[in-house]
This record gives C-alpha cells, structure tokens and sequence, in this order.
C-alpha cells in the first residue's frame, strides 16, 4: 500500500537509503529555558512557556520565533529554567495567614467608626445636660 | 491543527498490582469535580499521569507529523498571498508541537524520549497524516476540514483537567482559528473558480470524505470502566461519536453551500437533529494506524531523517554541563 512521495524533495533525499536511527541521547534537545513576554515597555514580563536551548543567546531566538511571531512584543527574557528557584507546592500553607493579616492593611484601620463613636457619645452627652438643665 | 481526536485506547493496567492510597484518590477527584485544575507538583495516580501524558505526547506528534504534508506544498502554492499563509499556518503547527512537548514534558518524560519513541514507530499520531496531499486542492480541504475536526475536538480539550495541557490548547485554539479561516478562503477560492477548479477540489473532497474525515474522531466508544473513568478524570472530555456529530452538524452545510458534494449517499440531517451517515471501514482504521497507511513508512522516514541529519549541529552545541530539568509549568 506504500506508493512513492509526492515531494520531489523527499524523492531526492533517498530516505530508503538512509541509516536507521540510532535513537537520540540525553540532552541531545538541549536545556529548557524560561521565556517572559514583555508588550509593552514597563510592562511586567509575563511567563508564556519554555524553549529548548543549548545557551541564552538561541533561546532568544527560538522564543521570538515561538513567542513573537503576533501579536505585539516590545520584549522578550529567558532564564534557564534550573536558575529559578521556587517553594514546594505542598508548602504552600506558609502562606495561609497572610490574607488573614489585617494588621498589614488599610482595611485594618476602621477610624471612621471611632469618630462616629465618640460624636455620638458627645451628643448624647451633650442632650443629658440639656435635659438637666430644663 | 492538528488535534489528535482520536486516542488510541489502552486499557492495559498502569502498574501492575499498584493500588491508590484511597485518601489521596478521593482528594484528587473532589478537585476534579470541583473544576480545579491539576498541576505537574500536585499528587496525581499514576494511571492518570500515564493517561494525560500519552494524549498529550500523542497530539504533540501529530502536530509535527501534520506539518510534512502541508509543508510539501509551500514551494507549489498558487500565489504569494497562499504561500504566506501556508508557511505560516506550518510555522505554528510546528510551534504547537513544541508547546505541547513543553507540557508532556511537565509530567516527566524528556523530549528526546518522545521523539525515540515516535521515530522508532512506538508512538502513535493522528492517522489522517497517513494519507497523501495529492493536488493543491487537498491543502484547502486539510486547511478547512481537518483544523475544523482539531478546533471541535480541542475546544473540548481545553476543558479538561490537566492545566498545562489546558493552557497550550488556549494558545493553539486561538491559532487554530486562523488556520481554518485560510483553510476554508482557499476552499471558497476553488469553489466559485473554474470548472476545472471545481472538479479538483470535488476531487480532494471525495478523498478525504472517505476514509481519513470520517477515521478522524475515531470509532464510536465502547462503553467502559476505563472511559468511564477518563471522562470521570476529565481526561476525555467528549465521546468520539459526539465530536463527529458536532462536526458534521457545523461543517456539512459550509461545504453543501457550495454544491460541492460528499460521496456518502447515506448522510443526511434526522428529524431528531443526530446526523446519519455510512460507517467507514473501521478494519482500514486500524491497518493503518498499526502502519500499513499510504504515507506512514515516509512520514516516519521524514521525521527520522531530519533527526539523523541535524544530529551533529545539536551535537557540537552540546555541553557536559547541560542538566536534565522537568520544567515547573
């Protein structure tokens, strides 16, 4: 059921003839980088995906290619990815309280509700005196 | 495109004997059912990690593989306009590819294992590339129909459980509908052309209708524990029946439109909305996704050249110190 490529090209490369693969080795695709997109300038750069790479300089280039291609992008950063370091998920409970913290925000500083307090107090205070007083 | 909507099953236990401890299953699943996203750090059992990860592997294939037939016309394409959109459209499907490797590559395996493992004919791709592009008429019939077939089974995709996947799918869908608009301009393009144009693109029509459209999602599910637990898992998002009729139900009638015929006497709209059409010969399905297609021996051919010949510049840039990384997302 095998008929003959179509492409002239594939013809002419004589695949039949060529070596069984001997299978690729470790590494052989290199090192995944990071890649952040910037779209525009001060902009954060926002992580999209990863590329594989032998050093920085081609990892810029695959992720314009991968990255870059629509769209607008004024920049792109790529971090190998075994230089970032990260927490594990699985501790993430360390994190738990912070929203809990109020202390640390302006909405834990209610003063509205004490002025509002204390003008009551001084009204009702000051309708006891006119009261003595009558 | 390409979309792999057809998972080649496999029910075989994951690892023999393993049990799941029942707490953690029982976590897992409630996040599943909650809508929660799975991450490559969360705990996961090993057969959904076995599952997720063969799907994915396999769509990343077939997304490099579904480049080779196309790509042969990029030097034959009509005009500029074409050309453009053709080197394009390959450009992403390639780009694909590499985004889904990218999120395979999350669950543990290494890129290089994959690729071994696809050139050495133990990977499956999707079977539609295992048919030939004959004239220019087949890229707009591949263009319109085939990306159309890969945007109802991707949709669907996106909606699953694995959040890696999920999000290379966003980006690919958001392609895809470039991809299927070209696809469908060129199809128009002959469509109102000349008699001649008609009759090729009748032609490619007629090709592709049978056997490789209607193999494209797969035969209908057996109902399963196994599918039953992909679908529970929210591996397997939509039966492969359902994708076909949600296919046919939006693409028939674009191609109807235009007086342009399918070769299935049998296929019409019921009164009960389902679409009725011939079964295609599911034997020749599985010939040929076991490899005795028209085109597997060169697609394959293809791929392992292109390793072997591009081996030694991969090779010089090489350095000892180049660490093996599963990336974090």
């Amino acid at each position: 059921m095998h008929n003959e490529s179509l492409d002239p090209r594939i013809r002419r490369a004589e695949l039949e003839s060529s070596p069984a693969s001997s299978g690729l080795q470790q590494n052989e695709h290199w090192e995944p980088f990071a890649v952040f997109h910037q779209d525009k300038r001060g902009a954060a750069h926002e992580f999209v995906g990863i590329v594989h790479a032998p050093d920085a300089e081609l990892a810029l280039a695959f992720a314009k290619e991968q990255f870059g291609r629509r769209k607008k992008t004024v920049n792109l950063w790529v971090v190998r990815s075994s230089d970032i370091y990260t927490f594990q998920h699985e501790d993430d409970d360390m994190f738990s309280t912070a929203p809990e913290k109020t202390y640390r925000d302006a909405s834990g500083y209610p003063v509205r509700k004490r002025i509002n307090k204390y003008l009551d107090d001084l009204k009702e205070i000051e309708r006891q005196h006119l009261q003595r007083a009558s | 495109m390409y979309g792999n909507a057809y998972i080649e099953p496999d029910a075989k236990p994951a690892i023999n004997g393993q049990v799941e401890d029942p707490e953690k299953l029982e976590i897992f699943e409630a996040r599943i059912a909650r809508g929660e996203k799975i991450e490559p750090d969360d705990w996961m059992p090993a057969e959904y990690r076995r599952q997720v990860l063969r799907m994915i592997e396999q769509h990343a294939h077939s997304e490099i593989i579904g480049a080779l037939p196309e790509g042969t016309w990029i030097t034959r394409a009509p005009t500029l306009k074409r050309k453009l959109a053709l080197i394009a459209k390959v450009q992403d499907e390639v780009g694909h590819g590499h985004l889904l490797y990218s999120a395979a590559e999350t669950l543990g395996k290494s890129r290089e294992a994959m690729i071994n493992d696809l050139i050495n004919g133990k990977s499956k791709y999707s079977n539609i590339f295992n048919y030939p592009a004959k004239s220019w008429a087949d890229i707009a019939v591949i263009g319109f129909l085939v990306d159309a077939g890969a945007i109802v089974n991707q949709l669907a995709n996106a909606k699953g459980s694995y959040g890696p996947y999920c999000r290379a799918l966003e980006r690919i869908c958001y392609e895809e509908s470039f991809h299927l608009k070209q696809g469908y301009d060129a199809f128009v393009a002959l469509a109102v052309g000349t008699p001649a144009q008609r009759a090729m693109l009748q032609d490619a029509l007629n090709r592709w209708w049978f056997p490789p459209m209607m193999h494209f999602f797969g035969p209908p599910d057996t109902i399963s524990v196994h599918t039953e637990k992909l679908m529970r898992w929210k591996v397997k998002m939509m039966s492969n029946e359902d994708m076909r009729q949600d296919f046919l139900e939006q693409y028939v009638p674009k191609i109807w439109e235009l007086g342009m015929t399918l070769p299935d006497p049998a296929l019409k709209k019921l009164e009960d909305g389902k679409w009725q059409y011939t079964q295609p010969d599911w034997d020749e399905f599985f010939r040929v996704i076991n490899g005795d297609g028209p085109c597997n021996k060169e697609r394959l051919a293809v791929r392992r050249y292109a390793e072997e010949n591009g081996r030694w510049v991969r090779e010089a840039m090489m350095k000892p110190e180049m660490k093996r990384m599963v990336p974090y997302a």
